[in-house]
């Protein structure tokens, strides 16, 4: 009870944080925003697919590309606390040992669905719709959202190793971008050629797309099914997936905090 | 808010502590009564803040025992955590929240409610002088500001045990006295500190008791008095113009100093330890004219942590970091 308590503590003031620091609102906020229009007006005339809308098809793969890329706020956020001493402070309360990152990752929930919020908008107005039902799109968000909850304890965990914050931002590219494109984030999986295709077909952030699609209604019609287990069982692939990152990560993340900083 | 606390005293026997190949604690003793100052003075990277670190719970000692305020600090940290506020060598404060928030989200990790917290938080702001600035966002905050709002939130639970880590390492001199002021003002109310410091001034001001540690040991006990008696009440320097005749002043220095005397040829300079000030000054320029050796300068001060060292261990306290 403690733990939930504090992290409550710890995650207002992440929350807090949104409105004072402008680098953070342009992240939450206007970065996927930017990335729908892009992706939608440059990419959107020049990619065919069969039978169906690249806008549509698309709105699913930014909304889980950002919210990846989102997860790198707990890392960086962490990283940051270490290097101007909190960690330490926070260490020397009597707090719950597991709150501090705890209180991050859910924060990150929050930053996440901002996001979503924008991001929505913004396909709405470039000519994205929700084909399903009222219940399955909810179900859609909220997997992006528990997917990308769980991204966060592994970021969590490159946050407690690294040095400083930029080196959090600097190693998060370097595995985000491939791991969101190799993927059917941006492109059909099946144009993929030959050892990229299988990747796409098992990469999580696949089927986390597609399972959103799904969701969403977006798959066109006419579409086969896909032949890759993965890609079939999209959404209980992706939730053993995130329930794995988080069974793993999570204790991982705990431990590290409770060794850092200090000297 | 925190019930009474009938030990309130620290002791650590045998601390050892390495990183590596570093010996950054080496078999370090202290004691320091309830309700008094300890001061721990020691260049840097003499194992001050390794000790601090220990003794709130952040590092593990390789071997050794500690209590704090009656707990054991190795069986037992959370109930430690409980007893004590820390304030860090540097600013431990999120810049982007106001100073109200800050403490406030402090006072619920330490267990209080949100009323008592946002009470709490509004009396020690009052206590600080800073209710004025309490909805600002501490990056407006100067650099003596946010040491403040870093040390209100150590005090925010009133732990009966205080660590300060080089409280007042950077500050201007005005900011250092404010902060001063504050931690005696604790002092008077019963509350034991553990404090680390550079500067045997600051020792001096605030200390019932120092300890002077060096590579991680102890290299000396006692109050500010003792220490200073033992390099001397004052130091006499003496600037030259002509380096060929350092060796000559030295000798007329020598005549009057009751410890090693320490030279830097290069630039003229010869610092020694003088028992009765204004008699070995008048003494020496007496000397040093008649002699015709010309003086750039010449003057007493109170002694520093590097004549303290010198005397200890016949090296300066001096490393290249300090400088900075």
């Amino acid at each position: 009870m403690n733990t939930v308590r504090d992290a409550l503590v710890i995650a207002h003031r992440n929350i807090i944080r949104i409105r004072r620091v402008p680098d953070v609102m342009a992240f939450v906020l206007i970065q996927p925003l930017m990335f729908v229009l892009l992706f939608a007006y440059v990419f959107g005339g020049s990619i065919d697919i069969p039978g169906g809308n690249y806008r549509e098809f698309l709105i699913a793969g930014i909304f889980a590309q950002t919210v990846v890329f989102g997860a790198t706020f707990t890392g960086a956020g962490l990283a940051e606390d270490l290097q101007k001493g909190l960690i330490n402070r926070f260490r020397s309360l009597p707090m719950s040992r597991s709150a501090v990152v705890a209180g991050r990752t859910a924060s990150d929930v929050v930053y996440n669905a901002l996001s979503i919020l924008v991001m929505s908008v913004a396909g709405l107005i470039v000519g994205w719709r929700i084909r399903g039902s009222a219940l399955d799109a909810i179900a859609g968000f909220a997997l992006l959202l528990f997917f990308s909850y769980a991204f966060s304890w592994v970021m969590a965990c490159v946050g407690l190793l690294v040095p400083t914050p930029e080196v959090v931002n600097n190693a998060s590219f370097v595995i985000l971008f491939p791991l969101t494109f190799i993927a059917n984030t941006f492109v059909p999986s099946d144009n993929l050629p030959g050892v990229l295709r299988t990747i796409a077909e098992w990469n999580p952030i696949s089927t986390l797309t597609h399972a959103v699609r799904v969701k969403f209604g977006n798959i066109p019609a006419g579409t086969p099914d896909p032949s890759a287990w993965p890609l079939q069982n999209s959404v209980l692939y992706s939730l053993i997936w995130a329930i794995a990152l988080i069974v793993i990560f999570a204790p991982i993340a705990t431990r590290l905090y409770q060794r850092a900083g200090a000297r | 808010m925190t019930t009474p606390h009938t030990d309130t005293s620290v002791h650590a026997r045998g601390l050892i502590k390495t990183y590596g190949e570093v010996v950054a604690l080496n078999g370090l003793d202290l004691d320091v009564a309830g309700g008094t100052v300890l001061g721990l003075l020691g260049p840097n990277g003499a194992g001050k803040t390794t000790a601090v670190s220990i003794l709130t719970t952040l590092v593990t000692p390789d071997s050794g025992s500690a209590t704090v305020a009656g707990v054991d600090v190795l069986a037992n940290p959370k109930e430690v955590r409980r007893r004590i506020g820390l304030s860090g060598q540097y600013a431990a404060v999120d810049e982007n929240l106001t100073a109200t928030e800050n403490l406030e989200m402090i006072a619920r990790l330490y267990g209080m409610t949100w009323r008592e917290a946002r009470a709490r938080t509004k009396v020690i702001l009052d206590q600080f002088r800073l209710a004025d600035a309490a909805h600002r966002p501490l990056k407006t905050f100067s650099g003596g500001m946010r040491r403040r709002i870093d040390l209100a939130g150590a005090l925010i639970a009133d732990p009966p045990v205080l660590f300060l880590d080089e409280p007042t390492t950077g500050l201007d001199p005005r900011s250092r006295g404010d902060l001063w002021d504050i931690i005696r003002e604790r002092v008077q109310l019963g509350t034991t500190v553990l404090l680390t410091t550079q500067y045997l001034e600051e020792a001096d001001q605030l200390a019932d008791e120092i300890v002077v540690i060096d590579h991680g040991q102890a290299i000396a006990r006692g109050t500010a008095d003792e220490l200073k008696r033992r390099v001397g009440g004052e130091h006499l320097d003496v600037r030259i113009r002509d380096i060929a005749r350092v060796p000559e002043a030295e000798k007329i220095l020598g005549t009057v100093a009751h410890g090693a005397l320490r030279v830097h040829a290069e630039e003229g300079e010869i610092s020694a330890p003088v028992p009765h000030g204004v008699e070995a000054l008048s003494s020496v320029l007496r000397s040093l004219e008649s002699s015709g050796i010309d003086i750039v300068d010449i003057g007493l001060r109170r002694p520093t942590l590097d004549d303290v060292f010198m005397e200890l261990t016949g090296h300066e306290a001096t490393v290249e970091e300090e400088k900075k």
